[in-house]
């Protein structure tokens, strides 16, 4: 069957049922495309477990972060009902004013993240407060009808999935016959009630889930794009009825709360009692991600500085979106299990070792490829470097001994990298950046002490006082004794014993405190004379004085934090094998992700000028001067299909458009021209 | 006090002069303006050859710039060929179209001298031209002189409207008139150019070089003209929204039909393709990335191809080397009359068999994502060619695309021409969707996507639709048939007849008609029989 014809443009293919049954699964396609077969079953399914692992730790990481929100929202929908449940006089008095109780709920800009607020939102609503919950779009919701009509088909499928079964009979009245009203939603509102609270007893866990009269909560997921209209409408109609039922509105706002004011006219917004709850912004949320998924040795592939530093740029310049930066992540894990055969070894320390020994012939090989590996094998004496060239068992130990090198220098890399940012993130004008994720990238991209910015902040944190030398001791204590490292312990020793020399100084400098400082000789004299005396003095004494004790040690601090960095933050790709767990091929990436369809154009174009200009001289110019087609009126009739055609392939491309002023002519529309 | 004399004596005097003043003063001394038009068109051919020195001194420069840029675009081929990531988006928004190269006003010119155009047309041949382009003519007949001024002086003091009424007709120009004002206000890049040009043409025909004797006391007094002014007069030239000025050549002037879709086609058929055996081997090398699109759409992800050439050939090998045993759907968006409605529809009907209709495509669409959500065994492979096109680029035919797309069982792969059309999707879209790019470069002939005479340039003989009706004809039955004949000429008779009612019926209805009366006629010989 063809898919060109003159009448219709949609054309469907159905194999025949006994064919589809051999309908190709995932494995399949991973195996056929990979590019080297050795293993790919093992690697797909490392793969997909990988996958799932980061899925499932980011939703929780998530949660996490929606918690405090969550609980939040969930008090004031109490507090806001508290009335409603305990006296229905007493609630009806306080919304005299007819004030709807609204939650204002600032999300911030990457819109595409809302989805899974609201998801986890309504998830957490159901299952403690209310099961009466109806999500709105704007789009749905082009006019009010629209918006009552979503509303109650929400409201009531919702109230069948609670208890579900026998009445759905009994409640199955089609949506399209009940008449959008707010009445039919009071009415339903009071049945709905009355049915749970007279079925208690066999109802007990629903009613105890949820509160008595629950209230109804109307979410607008995106409340900038819808119309001002509609929103009036349904604020104004339901404030009539607020007596009735109660109803609670939530509010999804990109920007900032001032919105609500300018979509809604001061009458309108007084009807409302809004409350203003904010989310974490989605640069912390991405810092946690980063935190709790990049800088852990929890899983073993790791990120290149380069890829790093793609998915970063698209999450800054591009769409703030915290879900696109898990997925581009997602999508490194497939591209690294697929492309390289190597990443069999991608996985556990125990588990990689197991399959180090099962390794094939082919796979050494590869193996022996790694430039890495050559490197290291170069660096052998010679007995060894031909074990290690022929013998494949001798090979496989090998591996297995530098995999847990690797394996060491992450548990390591991460908790002094952490240390690092405690200090650098506190320097002035952060010379090794703020976020931990820009240090992260300076000490993989090359050996950081020999940056400047790394002599820039080393110089800097010369320059601390005690007190925030302290506290930083401390927090590094704090985050070695946390870190499963083998190695730590020689380390916290010396910080401790770093501290315990702070403390004695400062037991000291309190005996010496008696003693006159020169500091406060110059309070005394007012004199004009004795005070350049002593000013002069005092310079003299700082050239040549030795330093003070808290100077020494603080040198010393210092020295030993930078002899750290030198011997646990080696950039990883010193590191043999490090192409087995760091996925580096960032234009993979970023042509997948983050491209650009015009710069393939000009590209393969080469010069969209010349298809501007005339024709037949171009095209005569490619195949040679024997042509002369200007010569004659009678242009060639080749020549004149191919300008044609050259001229609807520009239209179709979009640089070009009819210019409907004049026959035959048409405006230029990129590249110049306009 | 005209603008001439003004600038002459160095004093430049700006006031503000009321509307009506101006009528008035315009009224009064119409006379008075049009000699000033002459004044101006005497002066101006000083300023042309200054300019055009100034043209040759760049030329040397522009050539090398020229070279430069091409070398640097060779650059980015090679290495978007390597890493299409490596080619920073500067390299190209700086594009810059070399002003007034040499070439074009060498054609132009060259163009002037050919025969047909330079010798003065034979008046048989005039009034036919002007009847068939009466729009472009009439304007410039009226706006040649006007012109003239204008693309010499470049300061216009009086509006362009009422310049254009006062300007008197020159009749000798007009019948050579080559170029005339196009009210497009896209195309000033172009314009200088061509103003260039015209000049150049202007010079060599001698027809037109009336213009270029000029009395030598106006020299001095252009001499005198600030330096600066010449800067502020140019800015605003180059600048401004005015008519500009386009070739009134069409294509009809190449003393050759249009052609029309099918023979178009069949002299492209025969031309032979530039560059096959490359062509070919880069397509080989995209479709060794079948089996990695597939997995990738199992992973969740859409895919779209993009770059120059037609991706029908690549988009259809890849069904038909991966999809044989699923079930797929295939959208061509290039379709003329393709909606998002059909493509739910041909979902719903043939992919689901669900029999009924639905109040609006939100429905519909709800509908397949609760069957889809349901039945996790159904599966659908969607390609679209040309998602970018007219019909499905409109923002609610993109959002139910894109939730459609979101579904964990549907898998789309598509593919986009148009430059601007990731401009289609803002991130909540794009993030329904969720593409993977690839660049697909295939520099194949748009073959398909441009067969459906919707290109400015072939005949527009609506042979599409004929053709259509005439096949629903072919399956009418002859009785049928009759009564569609004699509602055609019950149509035909009563066309003029304002007072019948059925004046507005429309092709379509007729059909409808007849296949009406067609079905019960088709009762009649039923019940007759029985």
């Amino acid at each position: 069957m063809s898919t060109r014809s003159l009448s219709k443009g949609c054309f469907v293919f159905k194999p025949s049922p006994k064919k589809r049954k051999v309908s190709r699964t995932t494995a399949y396609y991973f195996r056929e495309g990979s590019s080297d077969l050795e293993d790919s079953e093992l690697r797909f399914a490392t793969c997909q477990s990988l996958q799932k692992q980061v899925k499932s730790e980011t939703e929780q990481i998530e949660e996490e972060l929606n918690e405090q929100l969550f609980d939040n929202l969930v008090s004031f929908l109490r507090r806001s009902h508290s009335a409603f449940q305990e006296k229905k006089t007493e609630w009806t008095c306080r919304t005299k004013s007819r004030e709807i109780p609204t939650a204002a709920l600032v999300l911030g800009v990457n819109v595409t993240d809302h989805d899974f607020t609201f998801r986890s939102l309504s998830e957490v609503l159901q299952n403690n407060v209310t099961p009466y919950i109806a999500l709105l779009e704007a789009k749905d919701c082009p006019g009010i009808k629209n918006l009552m009509q979503k509303l109650l088909g929400q409201l009531m499928n919702c109230c069948i999935d609670v208890d579900s079964s026998e009445e759905e009979d009994y409640e199955h009245v089609s949506r399209s016959r009940v008449r959008c009203s707010m009445t039919t939603l009071i009415n339903w509102y009071e049945s709905a009630t009355k049915r749970t609270d007279s079925e208690t007893p066999g109802k007990k866990r629903t009613s105890s889930r949820h509160w008595q009269s629950p209230p109804v909560v109307v979410i607008f997921k995106d409340m900038e794009s819808f119309t001002t209209k509609v929103l009036q409408d349904f604020v104004v109609i339901s404030s009539q009825h607020i007596g009735e039922f109660p109803l609670v509105l939530i509010f999804g706002i990109a920007t900032s709360p001032m919105i609500i004011h300018s979509l809604l006219p001061h009458s309108v917004s007084s009807l409302l009692c809004i409350e203003l709850f904010q989310s974490l912004s989605c640069k912390d949320h991405l810092s946690t991600i980063i935190d709790k998924i990049l800088l852990t040795t929890q899983f073993p592939l790791k990120l290149s500085e380069k890829v790093l530093q793609v998915l970063i740029n698209i999450f800054l310049y591009h769409d703030f979106s915290v879900q696109n930066f898990i997925k581009g992540f997602q999508l490194c894990i497939v591209e690294h299990f697929h492309s390289n055969p190597l990443s069999v070894l991608c996985c556990q320390l125990e588990e990689a070792k197991r399959r180090v020994n099962s390794l094939s012939h082919n796979q050494c090989e590869n193996v022996r490829r790694l430039p890495s590996f050559r490197r290291y094998v170069e660096s052998q004496v010679s007995e060894k470097q031909i074990a290690l060239l022929t013998v494949d068992s001798s090979l496989k130990e090998a591996v297995q001994k530098l995999l847990e090198d690797l394996n060491v220098y992450h548990e390591n890399y991460f908790p002094i990298l952490r240390c690092l940012h405690v200090f650098t993130s506190s320097l002035p004008k952060y010379p090794l950046g703020k976020q931990i994720r820009e240090l992260h990238c300076a000490c993989l991209e090359n050996r950081v002490w020999e940056t400047e910015e790394y002599e820039s902040s080393l110089q800097l944190a010369r320059m601390l006082n005690k007190s925030d030398l302290v506290t930083m001791l401390q927090k590094c204590v704090e985050i070695l004794v946390s870190s499963p490292g083998r190695e730590f312990d020689e380390i916290v020793e010396k910080l401790k014993e770093f501290l315990t020399q702070f403390q004695k100084l400062e037991e000291a400098y309190q005996e010496r405190d008696e003693s006159i400082s020169p500091q406060k000789e110059l309070q005394k004299k007012t004199n004009l004379y004795h005070l350049q005396k002593t000013l002069l003095e005092l310079k003299e004494s700082r050239r040549s004085k030795k330093l003070t004790k808290f100077e020494m040690l603080r040198f010393e601090v210092v020295d030993y934090i930078d002899s750290l960095v030198r011997h646990y933050l080696v950039p990883a790709d010193h590191k043999t094998l490090h192409e087995i767990v760091y996925f580096n091929t960032a234009s993979v990436l970023r042509e997948h992700l983050n491209a650009a369809p015009r710069i393939a154009l000009h590209t393969a174009l080469n010069n969209p000028y010349s298809y501007l200009k005339a024709f037949s001289t171009v095209v005569t110019a490619a195949e040679g001067p024997t042509a002369d087609a200007a010569s004659s009126d009678q242009v060639d009739d080749v020549i004149h299909a191919r300008f044609i055609r050259a001229v609807s392939e520009l239209e179709l491309l979009g640089f070009i458009k009819p210019s409907k002023q004049k026959t035959d002519h048409v405006a230029r529309l990129t590249w110049g021209g306009c | 006090m005209s603008l001439a004399e003004c600038r002459s004596a160095g004093a430049l005097e700006v006031k503000f002069v009321p509307d009506e003043d101006v009528l008035r003063h315009i009224a009064d001394d119409a006379g008075i303006k049009v000699q000033k038009g002459k004044n101006q068109l005497i002066a101006n051919p000083k300023r042309f050859v200054k300019k055009l020195e100034a043209i040759s001194d760049d030329e040397a420069q522009e050539v090398l710039e020229e070279k430069s840029y091409v070398a640097v675009l060779g650059v980015c081929g090679e290495e978007s060929m390597t890493n299409g990531s490596s080619v920073g988006g500067g390299e190209v928004y700086t594009f810059q179209t070399p002003k007034r190269s040499n070439k074009m006003a060498e054609l132009a010119s060259e163009l002037a001298q050919t025969p047909g155009q330079s010798a003065v047309p034979d008046p048989s041949k005039c009034p036919e031209k002007t009847a068939k382009t009466p729009q472009s003519s009439k304007r410039s007949s009226s706006s040649q002189v006007q012109q003239k001024t204008k693309k010499n002086e470049f300061v216009s003091t009086t509006p362009y409207r009422l310049r254009k009424r006062l300007a008197a007709p020159d009749a000798q120009l007009e019948s050579e008139s080559e170029y005339s004002a196009s009210c497009s206000e896209e195309e000033e890049g172009e314009e200088a150019q061509k103003e260039v040009s015209t000049v150049l043409s202007h010079q060599k025909t001698p027809a037109k070089t009336k213009a270029v004797s000029t009395p030598p006391s106006r020299k001095t007094l252009t001499k005198k003209k600030d330096n600066m002014n010449d800067l502020v007069e140019e800015y605003f030239e180059a600048h401004s929204s005015s008519k500009v000025l386009t070739s009134d050549r069409t294509l009809q002037k190449l003393r050759r039909k249009r052609l029309n879709q099918q023979t178009l086609h069949d002299l492209l058929q025969k031309s032979p393709l530039a560059y096959a055996a490359e062509i070919k081997e880069l397509n080989q090398q995209y479709e060794s990335l079948f089996s990695k699109w597939m997995l990738q759409l199992h992973l969740g992800f859409n895919i779209v191809l993009y770059g120059l050439g037609s991706k029908h050939d690549l988009l259809e090998k890849f069904r038909t080397s991966m999809l044989q045993d699923c079930v797929h759907l295939v959208v061509n968006g290039y379709f003329p009359s393709i909606t998002v409605k059909s493509v739910l529809n041909s979902i719903t009907e043939e992919v689901l068999d669900h029999i009924g209709t639905f109040r609006s495509p939100l429905d519909q669409l709800e509908f397949i994502m609760k069957r889809f959500k349901e039945d996790s065994s159904l599966e659908l492979y969607v390609l679209i060619h040309n998602l970018d096109s007219q019909m499905l680029r409109g923002e609610r035919s993109q959002q139910i695309l894109a939730q459609l797309s979101s579904l964990p069982s549907i898998y789309l792969i598509a593919s986009i021409d148009h430059i601007n059309a990731p401009l289609m999707w803002d991130q909540a879209k794009q993030s329904l969707y969720n593409w993977l790019w690839y660049e697909t470069t295939t520099f194949s002939p748009y073959v398909e996507e441009t067969s459906y005479e919707n290109s400015l340039l072939v005949q527009q003989s609506g042979s599409l639709a004929l053709s259509s009706l005439t096949h629903v004809l072919r399956s009418l039955t002859p009785n049928a048939r009759g009564i569609f004949r004699l509602l055609a000429q019950y149509q035909l008779e009563n066309k003029d007849n304002a007072s019948y009612p059925g004046a507005c019926l429309l092709f379509p209805h007729l059909f409808g008609m007849a296949l009406l009366a067609q079905s019960q006629w088709h009762w009649h010989s039923v019940q007759v029989t029985s």
